[in-house]
């Protein structure tokens, strides 16, 4: 018998064109997904060089990151943002790429209209220039983020040059308590490991509790790997994941339907395959989490208080928290709880399905976002969009206050005109809380759309399982 | 690509950890089309204050080390995003290597298509490396990538790891697409086979 390997060796071997000694893997790439923002300098050079795109059924192009979400019938008022926008759609236009443009049905953030159009399979290699990639991961695939070199490069020949990561199986065994998500799972884990926890690595989440999440919610969990430092984020497919697939628009139907499950059941981890690593997290004793610093890494339970630089031994974590403390304006030793916020920000490419929208609008369902509070809630895509407002949660959402947008990235990355004025509070359920991630001199404390509900509507940041 | 063989320069330290890709170029720069000109907001948020004038504090506004082509920067660099223009940005300001104990691994890989050396110390030399640039600001490292060492100020050396592949190609200025392109007949035979 040959030896057991994981879910990640199969799928490299799967997709290993070539190798030479002390060389990268010449690796195919089944699916590259591109947006305006990494894209033009990629298209230049295949210009300069006299190259074309080699296989371009195999790319799909949206635009999310600097799209406004206003009112879609005005124009883009931003520039250089609609130069952008344009540029991707001369370069899908004379590359023969598949756009799904600013007036498309199924626009949406990358990462959210891949999975949801079925372009997302189990078995596939992965790759957009962006680190979130790794949300793809959550059906068993190889995916993660890449520059805009290597974008050209995937044009190009539909290959990438990789060095083999190493393997890691984060284990996540136990059961949610109520008002404990899928965001706090990942939360968790970062403050755990911290962000260069996962460098060099691919994880493969595995355990009960991650066995019981639902697509959506190991999306979220993939998505944020890339914070932790890894470079991808795996969860073996299973029913959960061929249910979800079954009937998208670009899944396999039919007959390929039958022959795709059976390649897709060989996939997960054999068993006694072999990790470099193992890390494990017990989900039954995880609370709802929060950040209080200047990256993913600084969090803590939302109940508990924040960490004291003078208790540090390390000279750099000492000056790193002292720093980051000071950027948020907060107090070694304090409570987070009862912190008075500017703004709410429900949306990214980490929670923004219908899931999490329902899990927010269930909380403010019937209720009113705190006075003078701004609550921005934008949907991952316009399917999404759609879909709420079949279900009536735009309504929910917007006679309690809050703003409803059309689907992007928004003030996840605030480039569109979504953002922070310096010194504002946000709570959000995005990915990243660097300085000035959410507009210059902005303050992000990242949650779960439950805790940013619970936060809208009293202003303050706050403990939700007070309130369900 | 730029080749890169030996240099020697003046080194600019930066000691702060998991600096992110945010602060090395916010994300309102990167609605440019083009590769150049991002050297202006290499760590604006950082260099400059609120309305625009440089922050005397900030190491890249301290004239003694005007002219400083290596950034010494603390652990995890360049942790966060995908985007290139981190590295475009680092090599239009006049960056040509960043010496890290560690770096995020796209980064890494974007630095190196790009002529930027990451360099990796062990953190006795990484910490003697950061001492003797901050306390003599006109001292000079020199990088010596063919025996992969840095000499230090003091006579003293270090050594760092880079793989084979990516050693050749910036010390012969070898872009990575040529390499890739010249798999053409295995990537065929391979998508005839299994796509």
């Amino acid at each position: 018998m040959s030896r057991p390997r994981t879910l990640f060796e199969k799928i490299w071997e799967q997709h290993q064109v070539a190798q030479e000694p002390d060389f990268p893997t010449v690796l195919y790439i089944d699916l590259h997904l591109i947006h305006e923002v990494t894209s033009p300098q990629a298209f230049s050079g295949l210009r300069r060089r006299g190259l074309g795109v080699r296989r371009p059924e195999k790319t799909v192009a949206t635009a999310d990151h600097s799209t406004p979400t206003g009112d879609p019938s005005l124009p883009i008022l931003d520039l250089m943002a609609a130069r952008q926008i344009r540029q991707l759609e001369e370069n899908c236009r004379e590359f023969g790429i598949t756009l799904y443009d600013m007036h498309s049905l199924h626009r949406g953030i990358v990462h959210v209209i891949g999975p949801e159009l079925g372009l997302t399979q189990p078995g596939m290699t992965i790759v957009c220039g962006d680190s979130h990639t790794a949300t793809h991961g959550a059906f068993g695939t190889l995916a993660f983020g890449i520059g805009t070199s290597e974008v050209e490069h995937v044009l190009a020949t539909q290959c990438l040059l990789q060095r083999k990561p190493r393997t890691c199986e984060v284990r996540i065994d136990g059961r949610l308590s109520p008002g404990v998500t899928a965001k706090d799972i990942i939360l968790a884990l970062i403050a755990k490991i911290g962000v260069g926890g996962g460098t060099g690595h691919v994880f493969e989440y595995s355990g009960s509790a991650i066995r019981s999440l639902n697509m959506e919610e190991r999306m979220t969990v993939c998505n944020m790997t890339i914070e932790a430092g890894a470079r991808a984020g795996m969860v073996a497919p299973d029913d959960t994941t061929y249910q979800y697939l079954a009937g998208k628009p670009l899944a396999p139907s039919g007959a390929e339907w039958e022959q795709s499950l059976g390649t897709w059941r060989s996939l997960p981890s054999d068993e006694g395959a072999a990790f470099d690593k193992t890390i494990t997290l017990d989900a039954t004793a995880l609370e709802p989490m929060i950040t209080y610093g200047t990256n993913p890494g600084m969090g803590m339970p939302v109940s508990g208080s924040l960490p004291d630089p003078d208790r540090l031994s390390e000279a750099s974590e000492k000056a790193a928290l002292t720093k980051a403390l000071d950027y948020m304006g907060l107090r070694a030793g304090t409570s987070l709880l009862g912190h008075p916020v500017d703004a709410v920000f429900i949306g990214s490419c980490t929670n923004s399905r219908i899931s999490d929208l329902r899990a927010a609008a269930s909380l403010m369902k019937g209720r009113k976002v705190s006075p003078g509070l701004r609550v921005l809630v934008v949907p991952g895509s316009q399917s999404v969009k759609r879909q709420a407002e079949a279900e009536g949660l735009d309504r929910i959402f917007m006679e309690a206050g809050a703003d409803w947008r059309q689907s992007g990235c928004s003030m996840c990355i605030a480039m569109n005109g979504d953002q922070l004025e310096p010194g504002q509070y946000a709570v959000s359920t995005s990915n990243r809380n660097f300085e000035g991630r959410q507009g210059k001199g902005g303050r992000t404390f990242l949650a779960s759309p439950l805790t940013a509900a619970a936060t809208a509507l009293t202003g303050k940041i706050t403990d939700v399982r007070g309130m369900i | 690509m730029a080749q890169f063989t030996t240099l020697t320069a003046r080194a600019l330290p930066l000691p702060v950890d998991n600096i992110d890709t945010d602060q090395i170029i916010p994300a309102r720069y990167l609605k440019t089309t083009d590769k150049t000109g991002l050297g202006s907001g290499l760590f604006a948020d950082w260099r400059y204050q609120v309305e625009g004038a440089p922050r005397p504090d900030f190491p890249l506004n301290d004239e003694r080390y005007a002219g400083a082509q290596i950034l010494v920067a603390g652990d995890n660099f360049a942790c966060g995003s995908s985007r290139e223009h981190a590295p475009w940005a680092l090599a239009d300001y006049g960056f040509r290597a960043v010496i890290s104990t560690s770096f995020a691994d796209i980064f890494r890989n974007n630095s190196l298509k790009n002529g930027l050396l990451p360099i990796i110390l062990e953190p006795n030399a990484h910490a003697a490396v950061l001492r003797m640039v901050t306390e003599d600001p006109a001292c000079a490292l020199t990088i010596d990538l063919a025996s992969q060492q840095v000499h230090l100020p003091d006579g003293s050396q270090a050594s760092f790891p880079i793989d084979a592949f990516s050693k050749q190609c910036l010390l012969n200025g070898i872009d990575e697409l040529g390499y890739l392109l010249s798999f053409e007949e295995q990537i065929a035979s391979f998508e005839a086979v299994q796509r």
